[in-house]
């Protein structure tokens, strides 16, 4: 699966864990708009309906039918993958992702699990305008019953697909539109556990938490900062419930300073939430702390807009480098 | 079709004993409900319940006609669904009074029943739920070549939600094994089903080429007889089935419906046709059984209800010391 460089799109790693899941385990079904015939509009699946025949599904444009569907087959003894195209459509399918599979194991009183696995394409960064460019993570976040997961890598999309598949609750499993074509060296392990983030990059002046494509940004960040003298920490989430904050905890009481960089507004969403938590547990670690997201309007259309709506690496940098004082030359309290 | 043609009673393929089981599984079921009732208004039912009462011959007329492995899906109106289907009685009472003993501990309480392994999928607190539920569960079945089905029980209303459009179309297009029973009481919720829907219900799955069929829903007979057919067609490979039963609640729906939508008179008109009147008239007249028999059974559910509350009323609450820690 992997390029002669010993790298893998991070599209091809999301197809080769459905595949590598449909092979291991013949009650893994996959469907979704344009996946089989066609092998989905991002080009993440063609070739699973050659391989697995009648256990890769087109649907129709029915995301409610689709969400319900694959709740009612997991819970009837197969593993459904639903691929929902934009995540923006997830809206269509929330009454049984929510209402239904996510409660059916506590409110059963535990007689059966869901096991399901929700994937969808989301971000912005593409212009596709306001109603193909959300991150639906907060609307998924609080709920009980869910997990959601984000990997930020091909490496981490691969394995933690698989742990996704093999999981006996709803996962909704969310792909960056951005990352489809990042090449990243080739997995390392065939799983990894849900709802444990990863430092991905060793710090000790300042904590950058973020998930899916806002950590690349993180460490892009991170490099740049470095240039100017600030050895930044990042931490990948990698997935938002379960939510890992002894991780973010620990970093912080290294650093002593978190930012947390969200797609997605500031009120309502993950990063403040995060931010919360951590200040509840851990404020005595805390010198300075502060959340980068996006403005509280819709994502617009024009690049020039977009771009500036969007959190960049760019814009860590000048936050960071502003709220450490780096004009008075390099990070307060540092020598 | 004239009320005459529609109300035809049909021929019937069952032994005395098995008929009669199928009026004392209604008797069960409108006790249950009138317990049910009274136990709410003495504070021991909480929050809301939405009664099977008037409606119990659509139920135990399709699930009389079910396998074991066949699945069903019902609604927050789903008491009747439940012990149509078999679920015991004692749990479901126990549920409805939020016991640790009740089906699903206590957890689920009047709308969201599961049991599992009496092939209850659930009952499902949004109009619609229990059609998505049982159309994936029938996918399930086709892609593990069970041969069993999935019915789902919804009401006149859903006929307006998305799940019954998208789901009734995505069936049919992959022929699940699928029975839709749509239970026409007359009113979604508060209001008349005509004055909220374009043409007739029926007109929909017929559009779509769905096997239809329409039956009088409170002849026991009647539904079982129309229900074997559309069963058969599911199970046959050939695709979902629909099966509008006709019915009436003899309830509100819900506890604050105060019913002043009824037309004057109506309520009376159905109560003549009460599914267990009907019952126990045809049970005489195909089976020779002396309707003192049917008091018999009616006075031995009753105590059977009696000692359920009983035992439902000292059963223990759930610890509040479990948190459901274990959920993820």
């Amino acid at each position: 699966m992997a390029q002669a460089d010993g790298t893998i799109e991070y599209r091809v790693a999301v197809r080769e864990a459905i595949a590598a899941e449909m092979e291991a385990d013949p009650s893994v079904v996959f469907l979704g708009e344009d996946v089989a015939i066609a092998g989905g509009v991002f080009a993440v699946t063609p070739g699973l309906h050659e391989r697995f025949g009648d256990r890769v599904i087109d649907t129709p444009i029915s995301e409610l039918a689709m969400s319900a569907g694959a709740f009612g087959a997991a819970v009837n003894g197969l593993r459904p993958i639903l691929e929902i195209m934009f995540a923006d459509f997830l809206l269509l399918a929330m009454d049984s992702l929510v209402n239904q599979a996510a409660k059916y194991w506590y409110v059963s009183g535990g007689q059966r699990s869901c096991p399901l696995v929700v994937r969808s394409a989301m971000g912005a960064g593409g212009r596709f305008g306001a109603m193909h460019s959300q991150s639906p993570i907060p609307w998924l976040q609080g709920v009980p019953g869910l997990k959601v997961v984000a990997p930020a890598s091909a490496g981490d999309a691969y394995a933690l697909l698989r742990s996704s598949i093999r999981d006996d609750n709803p996962v909704c499993f969310l792909e960056h539109k951005r990352l489809y074509s990042v090449k990243d060296p080739v997995p390392g392990v065939e799983t990894l556990p849900l709802g444990e983030a990863a430092v991905v990059r060793e710090g000790a002046d300042v904590t950058l938490v973020s998930i899916s494509k806002g950590v690349r940004d993180c460490l892009a960040a991170a490099e740049e900062l470095a240039g100017k003298g600030v050895d930044a920490e990042v931490v990948d989430l990698r997935s938002l419930r379960p939510l890992d904050t002894d991780t973010v905890l620990r970093s912080v009481a290294k650093t002593n300073r978190v930012v947390m960089v969200e797609e997605g507004p500031l009120v309502g969403g993950w990063a403040a939430n995060l931010l919360g938590l951590v200040a509840a547990e851990g404020l005595h670690d805390l010198d300075d702390a502060w959340v980068i997201a996006c403005p509280e309007t819709p994502i617009p259309y024009s690049p020039s807009l977009e771009d500036a709506f969007l959190p960049d690496a760019g814009r860590i940098v000048g936050e960071v480098s502003g709220r450490l004082g780096l004009a008075a030359g390099g990070p307060r309290g540092s020598t | 079709m004239s009320d005459e043609a529609r109300f035809a009673a049909p021929r019937s393929d069952l032994d005395a004993a098995d008929a009669l089981d199928l009026y004392r599984r209604m008797r069960l079921i409108r006790t249950f409900e009138d317990t049910v009732q009274s136990q709410f208004q003495k504070g021991a039912v909480h929050g809301t319940t939405h009664l099977y009462s008037g409606q119990e011959a659509s139920g135990v007329g399709v699930c009389s006609m079910l396998r074991d492995g066949d699945k069903v899906a019902g609604t927050y109106r789903g008491h009747g669904h439940a012990i149509a289907r078999g679920v015991d009685p004692q749990r479901l009472m126990d549920e409805m009074l939020g016991r640790a003993t009740g089906a699903c501990a206590g957890r689920a309480g009047s709308m969201n029943v599961v049991d599992v392994e009496a092939g209850l999928i659930g009952c499902f607190g949004i109009v619609g739920g229990s059609i998505g539920a049982a159309t994936g569960a029938a996918l399930a079945e086709k892609l593990r070549g069970t041969g069993a089905v999935a019915v789902a029980f919804f009401g006149d209303g859903t006929s307006n939600q998305a799940y019954f459009h998208e789901c009734l179309n995505w069936a049919q297009v992959e022929s699940l094994p699928v029975v839709f029973v749509c239970e026409n009481n007359l009113y979604m919720e508060f209001t008349p089903i005509e004055a909220v829907t374009a043409g007739s219900i029926g007109s929909r799955p017929q559009a779509m080429g769905i096997d239809y069929r329409q039956v009088d829903g409170n002849d026991v007979f009647a539904v079982r007889e129309a229900a074997g057919e559309a069963v058969a067609h599911a199970r046959s490979g050939k695709g979902p089935a629909f099966l509008e039963t006709l019915t009436y609640r003899f309830v509100g729906h819900s506890r604050s419906d105060p019913g002043s939508y009824r037309r004057p008179g109506e309520m009376e008109e159905w109560k003549k046709r009460d599914p267990l009147i009907l019952g126990r008239r045809a049970l005489e007249e195909r089976h020779g059984i002396d309707p003192e028999r049917c008091e018999e059974i009616d006075a031995e559910v009753a105590r059977q209800l009696e000692e359920i509350v009983e035992r439902g009323l000292a059963a223990p609450f759930p610890d509040p010391a479990d948190t459901g820690g274990e959920f993820k």
